[in-house]
C-alpha cells in the first residue's frame, strides 16, 4: 500500500493542475474572449489580458478587483469609465500621501473618484520629485511618484476605446461619417478664403478634437495595421485611425468592431457585444494570424499560472520532505514513503516550472533571463533542478528539502518583483542580443543558483546539527553530516565553474559593446565577489583550513555575497547594469543578511552544544 | 632556514585565501566607495593603488590601512606561480588545475597591461562632420598651435597635469615660455561678480572681462571637471601678457610673437589618428509605440590618404569596428539624435581575455570530469 502513497499525492497535484486548465463556458459579456484579442503595448503584441494584469498589478498590485477578473475591469475601464472611476483600484499604503489626499485612513484601496479633486496637487507634487535624484528620494515621494504613474495610466486607459462621456460611440461614429464630407468642403472653402458653411465645420471640428484627445493618450495600440501594410508593427491608436479618415483614410474593421462592443457593452446588451466581438475575431483570425496566436497563447499562459501551482506543490512537498527528516530514526518506513512523496512531487513541480520557464521563452523568443523577474525564476530553478540530482544521488531527502524550498522561495520573490509591470518587457538596446543572454546571463545565473543552492545546504547543516541528532544518523554506509558536505562541497564546486565562467563571459560581452573585458562596474564586481568567494572556499578545504563545519559556514556567508550580487548592487542606483532599481526590496536584503550572519554565529558555537555531536552515531536501518 | 620559511609562506594555500578573502573584501569596499567618489576615481583609488590610504579631513599625510588591487593582484599572481613551481608534479588528476590555474595568470597579466597600456577616447561627430583624432573623455591639455601656415598647424599640446604643477613650461618648438600662474582643476566661469567669483584680470583675450571660481572635482559618472587657468607667455623680449584658458571657451585665442601667429586653447586631450571617418548618419530605432531604444547604430565613412582606403562602414550596438589597432563602439548619442559619440579603445591586450577564458574553462570541464566520472563510478559500484 504505501509504494503507492507518492503516485497517489502526484495524481492528484496533477489532477488539480489540469483542473485549472478547464473553464465553464461564458455568461454574460464574453470577457475571457475579449481578453485574447492582440494589441499593441511596451513595443509588443500582447493580450488586452496582460494589459489588464500588469496595469492592475502596478496599480493595486493584485492581478484582479476582488471578485472581478483583470480584463472585465480593464473593459469596464474602457467602456464604461464613470462606473470604473468608482471602484476601489488604487492603492495606498504610505500616511503622509493619504494626509495629502484628505483619504481616510486604513482603507488600503481608494477609487479614482476619490482622488480626483487633489489631481493638480499630485502632478505638482510629481513634477518637483521628478528632479529629485532616484537615490534620495523619501519614502513619502516614492508613493507620490508611483501613484502619479498609476493615474496616468488608468487615464490613459479610459481613454483607450472610446471619447470620454459616449454611450453610443458605434452611433457617434456614423455621426461623424457623415459630417464628414461636409466639414472637410467647408475647411477646404475657408481655407480658400471664400465663404463656408460654418455649422458643418464647427461639427467636424467637435469629432476631430475629442479624436485627437485619443490619439494623443491612448494606452494600448488596439488598431492593427492595414493588411498590405509595410511593417507588421505599424499598429495605430482608436484616435489616429478616425483623424486619419479625415485625410481619405477609411473607416478599419477594427474601429467599427470596437465601436460597435462598447456601444452595446454601455446599453448592457451581452448579446450584441459578443456578436460584434466575434466577429471581429474571425477578421483578425483571417488577416493577422500570428498575432491571434500570439495573444491566444499568452492569455493561456497567464491564466494557467504554472508558477503559482509550482509554489503550492513545492510548499507541500518541503513539509513533506521536513517530517520524512524528522521521522527518519524513529518511524524508518512512515519516513521513507514521506521521502519519496516529497521527491516526486518536487519533480511535478518541477516539470510544471520548466513548462512554465519554456512557455515564457517561447512567448518572448528569448533566452531564459532577461530581467530581473525572470532571473529569480530561473536561479529557482537552476536550484530545484540541482536539488532532484542531489536527491537522486544521495537518497536521503536532503536534496528534495532544499529544491523545494529554494523553488518556493524564488518563485514568490519573482512575485513580488512582477509588481513593476510587464515581465516580458522588450529589451533595450544593449541587452538585445540572444547570444549574449544565452551564454552569459545563463552561465552566472546558473552560477547564482548554485551558490545558493550550497549555502541552503549550509543553512540545513547548521539548524539539523544544533537542534537535532540527525547529523550523526546513518543512512546506508554514511553519516548524514558527512552526506550534506559531500553535496555542499561537489555544489560549491559547480558554483564556482558557472560563476567564473559566467563573468569572463560577461567581460567578453563587455568588450564587445563598451570596449572593455573589465570596468569594475558594480554588477561585475558582485559576480567577481562570488567568484572569489567560492575560490577560497575551495582553497581553504584544500588547504585543509576548514573541514565539515567550517566548510558549512563559509558557504552560508555564500549565500551573503550571492544576495548583495543579485539585489544589492542595484540598490546603488549607479553603473552600466543597474537595470532593476528597487527600494523596498532593501529592508528585506537587510533582514535577510542578518539572518545569515544570525546562523553562521549558531554555526561557530563550540561543538559541546550541537545536539548532533551529544549522540553517538547510530543507524536508521531497521 | 629563511629561504625555506619565505618559500613555504608563498606557496602556502593558506596565504592565497588569505589573499582571496581581502580581495573580496577590497572589491566590496571599492563598489560601495564608487557611489560617492565615482566609478573613476573609486577605481584609481581602490583598485589601481597599492594601498588604499586613510588621512583625516584637510590633514596633509595620509597612512596606508588596505592592500590595494595592484599588491593584492601580484601577490595572488605571485603566490601562483611560487606554488605551481615548487609543487611541480605532472599527474594526472592535477592537469585541469593547472590548465585553470594558467589561464587565470594569463587573464591577470593580459588585465595588468590593459591597465598599463589602454588607451581609452572618445570621438564625438556631428551629422556629416569628419574628424581625424578622438579626444579623451576627461583629461584636458593646453594647445599651442602654430597657426601662421594655413595648411599645416603645428600643435604643441602641454597635459593637464603639467599644468597643474604650475610654473614655467618650456618646448624647443616653441620661442617663448609658457608660464602657469594659477590652475583650477574644476571651475567655473561668470561674466560679472556673482557670489564666490573673483575677477580673472588677465590682460589679453577672452579673461580680461571674467570672473572665475574653483569648484570641487566633480564625481558623478556623468559629468567631468572643466579646467581653466591663467597663463602667461614670455618671449626672451620680455612678457606677452597673461591670458586665461578655459574649457570652457570654445574658441581659441590669437596672437602673435616672433613674427609667427598662434593661438591658445585649453581642450580635451586629443590622439590623433592616421585615417579619419566622417558621420553619414546616426539612426536611434525605438520599439513601435514607445521610447525604449531598439537599437543605435552610426554609418560611417572611412577615409585614409596613405593607403587610398575609402569605403563605408556601420557600427552599432555589440557590433563594433576594429581597424588599425583600435576599436571603436556606439558608446552614446546627441538629445537631438544629429550626432553620435563613438567610444575608441586602443589596446594591445583585448586578446587576452578570449585566450584566458578558454584556457580556463577547459580545465575546468577537464578537473570536473576526472572527479565525476570515478565517483559516479564508485556509486555504481557500491
Amino acid at each position: 500500500m504505501k509504494k503507492f502513497v507518492p503516485w497517489i499525492l502526484v495524481a492528484v497535484f496533477a489532477a488539480w493542475v489540469l483542473s485549472t486548465l478547464h473553464h465553464p463556458p461564458e455568461t454574460g459579456f464574453h470577457a475571457r474572449d475579449f481578453g485574447r484579442l492582440p494589441v499593441l503595448l511596451g513595443g509588443r503584441v500582447q493580450p488586452f489580458d496582460s494589459v489588464a494584469r500588469n496595469t492592475l498589478l502596478q496599480i493595486r498590485e493584485r492581478q484582479s478587483v476582488g471578485e472581478m477578473s483583470a480584463t472585465a475591469w480593464l473593459m469596464e475601464t474602457m467602456m464604461d469609465p464613470d462606473r470604473a472611476d468608482r471602484r476601489d483600484v488604487f492603492r495606498i499604503d504610505n500616511l503622509e500621501l493619504l494626509n495629502l489626499l484628505q483619504l481616510p485612513e486604513r482603507q488600503k484601496y481608494y477609487s479614482f473618484s476619490q482622488i480626483q479633486p487633489h489631481l493638480d496637487d499630485i502632478s505638482k507634487q510629481a513634477q518637483r520629485i521628478n528632479n529629485v535624484e532616484d537615490t534620495s528620494r523619501t519614502a513619502f515621494e516614492r508613493q507620490l511618484l508611483k501613484l502619479a504613474n498609476a493615474l496616468e495610466v488608468y487615464q490613459r486607459l479610459k481613454l483607450s476605446l472610446c471619447p470620454p462621456g459616449t454611450t453610443d460611440f458605434a452611433g457617434q461614429l456614423a455621426a461623424y461619417e457623415q459630417a464628414i464630407p461636409a466639414g472637410v468642403a467647408a475647411a477646404q472653402a475657408r481655407e480658400a478664403g471664400k465663404s463656408y458653411d460654418q455649422a458643418a465645420f464647427n461639427r467636424l471640428i467637435d469629432f476631430l478634437s475629442s479624436y485627437n484627445d485619443l490619439s494623443k493618450f491612448s494606452y494600448p495600440l488596439v488598431v492593427p495595421p492595414a493588411p498590405d501594410a509595410k511593417s507588421r508593427a505599424d499598429w495605430q491608436n482608436i484616435g489616429q485611425s478616425l483623424m486619419n479618415v479625415v485625410h481619405g483614410g477609411e473607416f478599419v474593421p477594427a474601429v467599427k468592431a470596437y465601436a460597435a462592443m462598447a456601444t452595446a457593452y454601455n446599453q448592457n446588451q451581452p448579446a450584441a457585444f459578443n456578436q460584434a466581438l466575434d466577429d471581429y475575431r474571425r477578421w483578425l483570425g483571417e488577416w493577422f494570424v500570428p498575432e491571434t496566436r500570439q495573444g491566444v497563447q499568452e492569455f493561456f499562459f497567464n491564466e494557467f499560472q504554472p508558477f503559482y501551482q509550482a509554489i503550492v506543490i513545492y510548499v507541500t512537498a518541503f513539509l513533506l520532505a521536513v517530517i520524512a527528516l524528522l521521522t527518519f530514526a524513529f518511524a524508518p518506513k512512515l519516513s521513507e514513503t514521506l521521502r519519496c512523496s516529497a521527491f516526486w512531487l518536487v519533480v511535478l513541480g518541477g516539470v510544471i516550472h520548466t513548462f512554465g520557464l519554456v512557455f515564457r521563452m517561447w512567448l518572448e523568443g528569448r533566452p531564459p533571463v532577461t530581467n530581473l523577474y525572470s532571473s529569480a525564476i530561473f536561479i529557482g530553478w537552476g536550484c530545484v533542478m540541482l536539488g532532484i540530482i542531489l536527491e537522486r544521488v544521495f537518497a536521503v531527502g536532503l536534496g528534495s528539502a532544499v529544491a523545494s524550498f529554494a523553488g518556493f522561495v524564488t518563485l514568490i520573490i519573482a512575485h513580488n518583483l512582477s509588481m513593476d509591470g510587464d515581465t516580458m518587457e522588450m529589451l533595450r538596446a544593449v541587452l538585445d542580443t540572444n547570444f549574449w543572454l544565452a551564454t552569459h546571463v545563463v552561465v552566472v545565473t546558473l552560477g547564482y543558483a548554485s551558490t545558493f543552492m550550497a549555502g541552503l545546504l549550509g543553512v540545513t547543516y547548521v539548524l539539523l546539527g544544533l537542534f537535532t541528532p540527525l547529523l550523526k544518523y546513518k543512512s546506508g554506509d554514511m553519516e548524514l553530516g558527512k552526506v550534506l558536505t559531500k553535496m555542499a562541497y561537489g555544489i560549491v564546486c559547480f558554483a564556482a565553474l558557472f560563476s567564473f565562467t559566467g563573468t569572463v563571459l560577461g567581460g567578453i560581452w563587455a568588450d564587445q559593446s563598451w570596449g572593455r573585458f573589465w570596468g569594475w562596474d558594480p554588477k561585475e564586481n558582485g559576480a567577481l565577489l562570488i567568484v572569489l568567494w567560492n575560490a577560497a572556499i575551495l582553497h581553504a578545504r584544500w588547504g585543509g583550513l576548514i573541514r565539515e563545519r567550517g566548510l558549512m559556514n563559509m558557504v552560508i556567508f555564500g549565500n551573503i555575497v550571492t544576495s548583495w550580487s543579485w539585489f544589492g548592487v542595484n540598490m546603488l542606483g549607479i553603473g552600466l547594469h543597474s537595470y532593476g532599481f528597487m527600494d523596498a526590496a532593501f529592508w528585506w536584503l537587510l533582514a535577510f543578511v542578518l539572518s545569515q550572519v544570525g546562523l553562521i554565529l549558531l554555526g561557530l558555537l563550540p561543538p559541546g552544544m550541537w545536539r548532533s555531536s551529544q549522540t553517538p552515531p547510530r543507524s536508521a536501518a531497521p | 632556514m629563511l629561504l625555506e620559511r619565505l618559500i613555504k609562506f608563498f606557496t602556502s594555500l593558506r596565504l592565497t585565501v588569505v589573499l582571496l578573502v581581502l580581495s573580496l573584501v577590497l572589491v566590496f569596499a571599492g563598489t560601495l566607495a564608487e557611489v560617492h567618489l565615482g566609478l573613476y576615481k573609486a577605481q584609481t583609488e581602490f583598485f589601481r593603488s597599492f594601498f588604499i590610504y586613510w588621512h583625516p579631513e584637510n590633514a596633509a599625510w595620509k597612512i596606508p590601512v588596505f592592500p590595494g588591487g595592484y599588491l593584492l593582484g601580484m601577490a595572488l599572481l605571485l603566490n601562483l606561480v611560487a606554488a605551481h613551481v615548487s609543487r611541480f608534479k605532472f599527474s594526472r588528476d592535477k592537469i585541469g588545475l593547472w590548465i585553470i590555474h594558467a589561464g587565470l595568470i594569463l587573464l591577470i597579466l593580459g588585465q595588468l597591461a590593459t591597465d598599463m597600456f589602454a588607451v581609452e577616447s572618445q570621438m564625438h561627430l556631428r551629422q556629416s562632420q569628419m574628424k581625424n583624432y578622438s579626444e579623451s573623455d576627461r583629461r584636458d591639455e593646453l594647445a599651442v598651435t602654430d597657426i601662421t601656415d594655413k595648411k599645416l598647424e603645428t600643435v604643441v599640446a602641454i597635459p593637464e597635469r603639467l599644468l597643474a604643477r604650475k610654473g614655467d613650461l618650456r618646448n624647443v618648438q616653441l620661442p617663448f615660455v609658457v608660464s602657469v600662474k594659477e590652475f583650477y582643476a574644476n571651475s567655473l566661469l561668470s561674466t560679472n561678480a556673482a557670489p564666490g567669483f573673483t575677477q580673472v584680470n588677465a590682460e589679453s583675450g577672452f579673461g580680461a572681462n571674467l570672473w572665475w571660481k574653483q569648484v570641487p572635482r566633480e564625481t558623478a559618472m556623468d559629468r567631468r571637471d572643466l579646467p581653466s587657468a591663467l597663463v602667461e607667455i614670455v618671449t626672451p623680449q620680455g612678457s606677452l601678457g597673461t591670458w586665461l584658458v578655459s574649457d570652457w571657451l570654445e574658441q581659441p585665442q590669437p596672437f602673435t610673437a616672433n613674427g609667427r601667429a598662434y593661438s591658445l586653447q585649453l581642450r580635451l586631450e586629443r590622439f590623433y589618428l592616421p585615417f579619419s571617418l566622417r558621420l553619414l548618419r546616426f539612426q536611434h530605432d525605438v520599439y513601435e509605440g514607445t521610447d525604449i531604444p531598439k537599437n543605435f547604430s552610426s554609418r560611417l565613412l572611412l577615409n585614409r590618404p596613405d593607403t587610398s582606403e575609402h569605403r563605408e562602414v556601420l557600427i552599432y550596438m555589440n557590433n563594433p569596428l576594429r581597424y588599425d589597432g583600435r576599436t571603436f563602439y556606439q558608446a552614446s548619442f546627441d538629445p537631438d539624435n544629429q550626432g553620435t559619440i563613438l567610444q575608441v579603445v586602443k589596446n594591445p591586450g583585448w586578446l587576452t581575455p578570449y585566450l584566458a577564458c578558454v584556457l580556463i574553462a577547459t580545465g575546468m570541464v577537464v578537473q570536473f570530469l576526472s572527479h565525476l566520472i570515478p565517483f559516479l563510478r564508485k556509486r555504481r559500484i557500491s
